[in-house]
This record gives structure tokens, C-alpha cells and sequence, in this order.
């Protein structure tokens, strides 16, 4: 379909501001760049320095102010909510700091949770959830309540969710932000994975220089403003 | 697809208490909407169940009632001959001349009195009313100071038991039988020889005509014909639709206190789902915008609430139905003051009944539900998920 020069994500002149009271807050500033797909690219900067404003913008779930915001082949900057929220199904894979699952939902139903806005019949959604729950080494818990799950091992189910639709890309705020070292690693393993197996294109939004060492590139952002890493 | 049921589901019974508490308070409510149609329905077969078809009743015309009516024996001989009334045995013609007198009697166990009909019927008066069936005892003798009373009355009222006597109209009189009317308004009665009650009460006319047609489609001759009489002045009505007339105002009164405690009641049911709902939707901001960021749409979030409203109205229903449905095991009896005398009906439970309370639930849960709902779809993806 694309060429392979063709970027996965292409952002010019990206600006967004937040109105507190009366005044407009600007928390981007101009910004213009590519994602090749097929890169794992960690976004770094100081809090407040609006790296989830960027992340939520190229994921769909917020709306620019100005510029122009492509992200596989679609410009997302001009979808109406119900086709923006179609496409999110489509192309695009969550994973959140805190996990985000649905507490009274299983491990099994929160993966299949997504596949439920597809048109696959119940019995290949058991299928690709179990593999999927396999890939991320939780193959005997799928009957397990977030509650009854580690944080590393609540992060592996959300991933499994997070790819379980095939998206083009995963962004990632934070995904090691609430875990201890040795789970932290287990899914900086399994993103890298994705990424060179699967070749998702993976945009993940760290402070942690460790965690920022798995992608491939490093954006910073400092007030509203991106650089390349030095 | 949508948001499964089963996390709608299984959110409710998390929140335990509080679901558990919001459908109480719908139920409360159901079962008093439910309890008023069970009233007003047992009232309604009681009187349909009194009148029997091709009977007719004839009053003096604009009496209402037969307390308040008075035909003289010269009219109730020109009505009994009319051809159109069936023939009984002896060839007679099956009409029964009766006369209604209001006593005052003690109830049973508190000596507080209420007023109970007497009926004084023809040698027909059983006959033509084949819904009325002797209990125990026997019937009363024509010509005798002997009465039978209603299985209803008998359970309520000092003195009304088989050999038990009562005192009225300067004489004493014995009770020989006790009939079970069923669930018509005669359970409510005493009955007796008719001649013998007007002289104790000292009456010269009779209150009431009762008689079987031939044909029930033969009715609007005969009351064309007895209306055009110039010596009459009577109105002539098939029993039901006369038994039914006679209790509207009480069925008005049911219904329209029924209607109002069921809205008062109401309101504070929707609001408390509505705190409910508002609560879960608070509780849930993070939940609902990681389903919105899934590719879930606003109208699936919206779905899913009223899903949990209804849901929540639904156990309401049925919580509330169930309560109600025990109050078939009572009868109740009250003054209807149209025959100032006691009525005994009860609470009659038919799926219309039902269907309605439970559609009356799920008003409750939608209209509960659907402010929150609304914001619950409103909310912004990110907003929501920065709230955690
Ligand atoms: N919905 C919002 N309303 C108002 N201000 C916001 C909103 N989202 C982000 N901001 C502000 O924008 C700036 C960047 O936020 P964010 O993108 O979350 O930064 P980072 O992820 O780099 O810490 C912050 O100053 C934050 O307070
Ligand atoms: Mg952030």
C-alpha cells in the first residue's frame, strides 16, 4: 500500500493549547516531525512538558489546534468523533501507566474487550486471546480479576489488549512508570518485541533514561518544543 | 457490538450495597403502583363477578343506588309482568322484589360498628343469582325471622354465625346459613325474607327489582318499553353495568391516590438512581475514557448506562411485584359510600398488572438514568483519563 519511505506518522506545524479560565495555555508550539513505521521511539522531557498532549494527539483521543496530523495514511485532524473513535479501533493500541483495565472484567475479557467493536465470531476472539495471553506469558491466568494480578502481570494484559486488534502503532504514557525494576524490564522486553517481531510501530512516553534505552530513537520535548536527542 | 453486559452486570453486584439499595427503594415504589392496580382490579371482578348476564335491575330513576330507591308495589307488579322476563318453575316469572335496609353491626374482636346491608329478596333471589351457594347451615325460610349472611360478613361481624343471633327492627333474628358469594359484593350482605324485613322496618315499598330475561339481547326492548310507560319513572340497567356504576366512586378514589403516592413515590426513586448512576459515572471516569481511547463510541457509553439503569429498574420491578404478589392472600374491606355500606374485596394480581408495574420500573431506571448516562457519553477521553 505505502511505500516504505512513507512515514507512519507525519506531523507539521503541530500546535495545542489548554484554556485555563479565561487565558489559553499553549502546550505545543510548532511541531513538526516524522515516525517511520517500524520504529520504537521513546519521547522524553520534563513534567509538564507536554508529552502525553503529543501522545494523545497522535492516538486520536485529542483534537489539534492547528497543523496537520497524518498517522497511516489518514489525516486523523479531520475525522468526526464516531469515525476518529473507528479509527482508534482500527490502528491504534493503548497501554497506560496505571494499567487502565476494567476491574471487573478477567484478564481473558479485558483482552477480548476490543475485539468486541470487530466482526470475529466468539469462537476466533477465544483463539487470538489466548494466543495473545500466551504471548505475554499469562496464558494461566486468563480467568484472573485485575485484582488478583501483580502490576507487572495487570501491564502484560493490557499489552496483550493493546495488540490484540493488530494496530499499526502502540503508544505507551508511562508503562513502566508504577512498576519495580525487574517488572519494568519484563515489558520493555515484550514491547521490543513487538516491535521486532510483530513490527509495531511503538511511541512510547518515558522520564526513565533505563526505559528510554529499548527504542530505537529519542524526542525530547522541552516546553512545547521538540529536539532531537543529543 | 457494545459494552457487554456482563461488565454492566458485574459492576452492579460490585457496588452491592448501593444497587441493593437504589433497586429497594424502586421496589418500594413498584409495590405500591403494583398494590393500587391489585385494588382497584379486585374491586373491579368483585362487581363484574356481582352482576350476572341477562339480569337486569330496576331502581326508582336518578336513585343511584337501591338504598336510596323506592319503587311502589303497584310499578314493581307492572315490571315483574313484562314478557320479555324468563319463566322458573310454576311458571313464574323469575323476578325477585327485594328491599335494602343499612344496619349498624360490631365487628369481631373490637367493637367498632359498620354498616352492613340487609337485603330482603323474593322466592327468587337465589336463583337468579347463581354465583351465591350455601356455605353451611341452610337457607332462610320464607315468611320466617330467619337470615343468611355473607361468608364475609360472617368472619367480621359479632353475631352473624349459624345459630348466632342478631337484633334489628324491633325483633330478633336468627342466623340459619352462611352463603359464599365468592368474590361478588352479596358476600358483604345479610339476606332475609323480604316481607319480613319491611314490616320490622315498617316499609310499604320495596327497593329494588331484580329479574332474568329470556334472552340478555332482549334488554333494550324491555327498557324501552318500561321507559315509555308513563306510570314509571325507573331506571332499568343490566346488573354489571349497574354494580360497576355503583362503585366508580371508590374506583376514582383508589386510582387517583394510587396515582399520586405512585408519582411522589417516584420522584424520590428516580432521584435516588439518579445519585446512583451519577456516583457509578464518578467512580468510572477512568474506566469509560480507556473504553472511549478502545474505540468504543459515545452512543455505546450511553447504551451502557441505561443498560445499568434499566437493569437496576428491572430488579426494582421485579423485587416489587414479588412483594406485592403476597398481597393476593388479603381482602380488604372499606365503605362504599355510594351504598354507605362495607365492601369486601381483594387484591387481584393479572399479568396486564404486572407488565405494567415492570414497564413502570424501567420509566424509573431510564428516567434515573438518563442525566447520567448523558455525561457518562459527554465526558472527554482525555479529562477522563487524566481524573486517575
Ligand atoms: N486537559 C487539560 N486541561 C488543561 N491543561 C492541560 C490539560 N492537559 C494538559 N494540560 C497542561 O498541559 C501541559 C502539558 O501536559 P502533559 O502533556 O500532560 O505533560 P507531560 O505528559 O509532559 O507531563 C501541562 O502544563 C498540563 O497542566
Ligand atoms: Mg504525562
Amino acid at each position: 500500500m505505502e511505500s516504505p519511505a512513507e512515514p507512519i506518522v507525519r506531523i507539521r506545524n503541530l500546535t495545542k493549547s489548554y484554556r485555563r479560565g479565561e487565558q489559553r495555555v499553549p502546550v505545543l508550539t510548532n511541531i513538526s516531525f516524522d515516525i517511520a513505521a517500524g520504529e520504537f521511539i521513546a519521547l522524553m522531557g520534563p513534567s509538564g512538558s507536554g508529552k502525553s498532549t503529543l501522545l494523545n494527539l497522535i492516538a486520536g483521543i485529542d483534537k489539534p489546534d492547528g497543523g496537520s496530523l497524518t498517522v497511516n495514511g489518514t489525516d486523523i485532524a479531520t475525522l468526526s468523533e464516531a469515525e476518529l473513535a473507528d479509527w482508534r479501533a482500527a490502528n491504534v493500541g493503548f497501554i497506560f501507566q496505571f494499567y487502565n483495565l476494567m476491574p471487573v472484567l478477567t484478564a481473558f475479557e479485558n483482552v477480548e474487550l476490543p475485539l468486541l467493536l470487530t466482526s470475529l465470531a466468539r469462537g476466533e476472539r477465544q483463539a487470538r486471546v489466548d494466543l495473545a495471553l500466551s504471548m505475554v506469558g499469562l496464558a494461566d491466568r486468563t480467568t484472573h480479576y485485575p485484582s488478583e494480578l501483580s502490576g507487572g502481570q495487570q501491564q502484560r494484559v493490557a499489552i496483550a489488549r493493546a495488540f490484540i486488534t493488530d494496530p499499526v502503532i502502540l503508544v505507551a504514557d508511562e508503562p513502566t512508570g508504577d512498576l519495580d525494576r525487574a517488572s519494568a524490564n519484563d515489558i520493555l522486553a515484550l514491547l521490543e518485541r513487538l516491535n521486532a517481531e510483530l513490527g509495531k510501530t511503538i511511541i512510547m512516553v518515558t522520564h526513565d533514561p533505563h526505559a528510554a534505552r529499548s527504542a530505537h530513537a529519542i524526542r525530547h520535548l522541552e516546553k512545547g518544543e521538540l529536539d532531537v536527542a543529543p | 457490538m457494545s459494552v457487554p453486559l456482563s461488565y454492566i452486570w458485574r459492576n452492579l453486584a460490585a457496588r452491592r450495597l448501593t444497587t441493593l439499595l437504589t433497586a429497594g427503594g424502586m421496589a418500594l415504589v413498584v409495590f405500591v403502583f403494583a398494590t393500587v392496580l391489585m385494588l382497584e382490579e379486585g374491586l373491579r371482578v368483585t362487581l363484574v363477578e356481582t352482576g350476572s348476564p341477562g339480569n337486569v335491575v330496576v331502581t326508582r330513576r336518578s336513585a343511584g343506588t337501591e338504598v336510596q330507591s323506592i319503587i311502589d308495589r303497584e310499578q314493581a307488579a307492572i315490571v315483574e309482568s313484562q314478557p320479555e322476563i324468563a319463566l322458573g318453575e310454576h311458571g313464574l316469572q323469575l323476578a325477585s322484589k327485594e328491599t335494602v335496609v343499612l344496619i349498624s353491626l360490631a365487628k369481631r374482636g373490637s367493637d367498632k360498628a359498620s354498616n352492613v346491608l340487609i337485603r330482603g329478596v323474593g322466592s327468587h333471589g337465589l336463583e337468579l343469582r347463581p354465583q351465591v351457594s350455601l356455605l353451611s347451615g341452610r337457607m332462610f325460610r320464607p315468611g320466617s325471622t330467619e337470615i343468611i349472611a355473607g361468608k364475609s360478613v360472617a368472619e367480621r361481624y359479632q353475631g352473624t354465625g349459624v345459630g348466632e343471633t342478631l337484633r334489628f327492627g324491633q325483633r330478633e333474628w336468627t342466623v340459619v346459613g352462611i352463603m359464599d358469594a365468592g368474590r361478588t359484593g352479596f358476600d358483604s350482605e345479610i339476606w332475609g325474607d323480604a316481607d319480613q324485613l319491611m314490616q320490622a322496618f315498617r316499609r310499604s315499598v320495596y327497593s329494588s327489582v331484580i329479574v332474568k330475561l329470556v334472552d340478555p339481547d332482549r334488554f333494550p326492548e324491555f327498557r324501552a318499553r318500561l321507559e315509555a310507560d308513563p306510570r314509571l319513572t325507573l331506571d332499568i340497567k343490566q346488573e354489571s353495568v349497574f354494580y360497576a356504576e355503583q362503585s366508580q366512586l371508590l374506583a376514582n378514589f383508589i386510582s387517583y391516590l394510587g396515582m399520586i403516592l405512585s408519582i411522589i413515590f417516584s420522584i424520590g426513586a428516580i432521584i435516588g438512581a439518579m445519585i446512583t448512576m451519577y456516583a457509578s459515572v464518578a467512580n468510572r471516569a477512568t474506566e469509560i475514557g480507556t473504553l472511549r481511547a478502545l474505540g468504543f463510541r459515545r452512543a455505546n457509553i450511553l447504551a451502557a448506562f441505561l443498560v445499568e439503569a434499566l437493569m437496576l429498574g428491572a430488579a426494582g420491578g421485579v423485587a416489587g411485584l414479588a412483594l406485592a404478589s403476597f398481597m393476593q392472600f388479603f381482602t380488604i374491606s372499606t365503605m362504599n359510600w355510594q351504598s354507605f355500606s362495607e365492601l369486601a374485596f381483594s387484591f387481584t394480581l393479572n399479568g396486564e398488572i404486572a407488565a405494567k408495574s415492570l414497564a413502570f420500573a424501567l420509566v424509573m431506571g431510564v428516567a434515573g438514568g438518563f442525566l447520567p448516562a448523558a455525561r457518562a457519553a459527554r465526558l472527554d477521553i482525555v479529562d477522563s483519563l487524566r481524573a486517575a
